[in-house]
């Protein structure tokens, strides 16, 4: 191992890291945002701009929860799980969700989903959701051996009986309960219940906070367990708490805008991309940012070039899962 | 003072390590030998609390390091293990930046700048500190991450087998940097070391551990004899001096 010495100018002064700053990334990623968003609310409203306008507000609150909850949700899974692939949707958080709405119809029939929105079932929705992540994760790590590699798989495991039990009932379906299923269960930003806002406002704020003042510890988790411990970091602590927020997002993402798989992934990746670092205080408003600029501007394009608006979930799972498979054959690895 | 009772490690059925008892006193440099698959990782990390023991307890300064508050017992003791994977791709100054995360919370002030300057200069790593670990050799490396332990400037510091993939001249460097770090920073070194003679040149005591007790613990002058190391290493050992100091010969 020869320790072969740069010039003192080449390697003390000049970091090997090259490109704007921090601040500059995060302040263009911000105006991008602030554009996306303005262009969507006000661009090319045709009839009463009241209605129109009322509207596109509301639907830009969904995409900042859903933007918001995706990204951090993904950043943060991807920290605790030490891979830069991974989404919480691995988890079967997802499953959960389409098998409870799949009993529903199952059992009550189709008109049931329509009657049954609101609060109460918001709410039993979340708490489903995360007593079946801190169940797991309670049962696994009760244990002294529970690791979270254990943990992912007995979710992805989960994950999938949840879905082909779900597929079982779907077919004992008659077509038009099918139909008023699918289509709750496909994303659906324009079409997302007004009334769960505030709620998943409220949600994603307090989480935000939450998960803002760790932002340093999250950092140290990067090094993993040990190291992380090493520095005065309770480990197991910390990823609890982490697994409760993400689940907490990840419901109110769901019950807003239906399953998402790829585009926690794809803000994630850009995010990181984008940033230039690691470190939290910069890639958490990152993804953030990416995550509203690709739904706010992504509607936009949707609704005034392709003239179909309804289809943007569609479009981005459907491209971040290529992008994830070309990242997946580009790398060769998990 | 390191204060180790009845500590038991077992995985299942399996024991791996103890009963043991004993204390490093503070100050100096005490080096941990003894065969492959002894305990010693185990001993370490155990002390370290980074792994629980099956039974028994540690106190490190009267502070009981499995029971204590994480960040108490991270200003009192670091510890570096044998192998270290991170998975984020830091520069070697942002890595020595995190040891003093005990005392800052990641709000780095003047006083952590400092810290992290001397621990880069003390390991010389000054015209590296910009560099990507994944730029760097095995060795330089090592070294990186002992800096981000002194940095954090614990009293205690456990090192596992800091020596690895340190070439010779390295090897030596970081033995007396270590050294060093005892008798001018008045730290308190605990190490692994694979090399005997290493051990017994640069610290002032020495436990052995086989087969997962602790074989013999003394001053270096007392563990440096043929009779107790051949019965450690459970190998013939010759010691001759040279230069006025025991050094172990094992080759033959
Ligand atoms: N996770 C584990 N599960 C089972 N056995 C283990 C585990 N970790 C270590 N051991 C065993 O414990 C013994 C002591 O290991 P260790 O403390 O690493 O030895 P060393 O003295 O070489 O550092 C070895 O026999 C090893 O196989
Ligand atoms: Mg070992």
């Amino acid at each position: 191992m020869s320790e072969k010495r740069l010039p003192a100018a080449a390697t003390a002064t000049a970091p090997i890291r090259k490109g704007l700053p921090v601040a500059a990334r995060l302040a263009i990623a911000g105006g991008l945002a602030a554009a996306s968003a303005l262009a969507f609310l006000f661009l090319f409203i045709e009839g009463s701009f009241e209605f129109a306008f009322e509207r596109r507000l509301t639907m830009l609150g969904t995409m900042t929860v859903v933007a918001f909850a995706q990204a951090v949700g993904t950043v943060v899974f991807q920290t605790i799980t030490h891979n830069r692939i991974l989404t919480p949707s691995i988890m079967g958080f997802d499953s959960v969700y389409i098998l409870m709405q799949t009993l529903l119809v199952a059992v009550f029939g189709g008109g049931v989903l329509a009657v049954t929105d609101g609060m109460p079932k918001l709410i039993t929705q979340t708490l489903l959701m995360v007593g079946f992540t801190m169940l797991l994760f309670g049962w696994l790590f009760s244990g002294r051996k529970g690791s979270i590699h254990v943990l992912l798989l007995v979710g992805v495991v989960l994950g999938l009986a949840f879905r082909s039990l779900s597929d079982f009932l779907q077919r004992l379906l008659s077509p038009s309960e099918y139909d008023v299923l699918s289509a709750r269960l496909f994303g659906r930003l324009s079409s997302a219940e007004p009334g769960y806002l505030p709620l998943a406002g409220a949600v994603c704020l307090i989480v935000g906070v939450v998960v803002w003042q760790r932002r340093y510890r999250l950092d140290t988790l990067l090094l993993g367990r040990d190291a992380a411990t090493n520095l005065g970091v309770a480990h197991k602590r910390e990823l609890t708490v982490m697994l409760l927020l993400i689940s907490l997002l990840i419901a109110m993402s769901t019950a807003l805008a239906g399953p998402m798989t790829f585009f926690g992934f794809v803000t994630a990746m850009l995010a990181y991309q984008m940033s230039g670092t690691h470190r939290h205080i910069v890639v958490l408003p990152m993804a953030f940012l990416i995550g509203l600029i690709t739904l706010a501007g992504g509607q936009f394009v949707m609704e005034h070039v392709f003239y179909a608006s309804g289809m943007l979930t569609v479009v981005i799972e459907f491209l971040g899962g290529a992008i994830f498979l070309a990242h997946l054959l580009r790398k060769g690895t998990l | 003072m390191i204060e180790f009772t009845d500590i038991r490690k077992a995985y299942g059925e399996d024991v791996v390590l103890g009963p043991v008892s004993g204390r490093i006193p503070a100050g100096g440099v005490t080096s941990l030998v003894g065969p492959n698959g002894a305990g010693k990782s185990t001993l370490l990390t155990i002390i370290g609390r980074l792994a629980e023991p099956t039974s028994g307890t540690v106190t490190v300064d009267g502070l009981d390091v499995h029971r204590a508050k994480s960040q108490d017992v991270a200003r009192t003791l670091s510890i570096l293990r044998q192998e270290n994977h991170f998975t984020a791709r830091v520069t070697v100054r942002e890595l020595v930046s995190f040891g003093r995360f005990p005392h800052s919370r990641g709000r780095l002030t003047k006083q952590d700048l400092a810290h992290i300057d001397d621990a880069l200069d003390f390991l010389h790593l000054g015209d590296l500190q910009h560099r990507y670990l994944d730029q760097l050799s095995g060795g330089q490396r090592q070294r990186a991450y002992v800096a981000m332990v002194l940095a954090q400037d614990t009293r205690y510091v456990l090192l596992d087998e800091p020596l690895n993939n340190l070439d010779m001249k390295h090897s030596v460097r970081m033995m007396s940097q270590l050294r060093r770090a005892a008798d001018e920073l008045g730290k308190t070194v605990v190490l692994i070391v694979h090399d005997i003679n290493f051990a017994a040149t640069y610290s002032d005591r020495i436990i052995a551990l086989r087969d997962g007790r602790i074989a013999a613990s003394d001053t270096v002058d007392a563990m440096m004899r043929a009779e107790v190391l051949s019965e450690v290493f459970d190998t013939p050992v010759q010691i001759h001096e040279v230069d006025g100091k025991r050094t172990a010969v094992y080759y033959r």
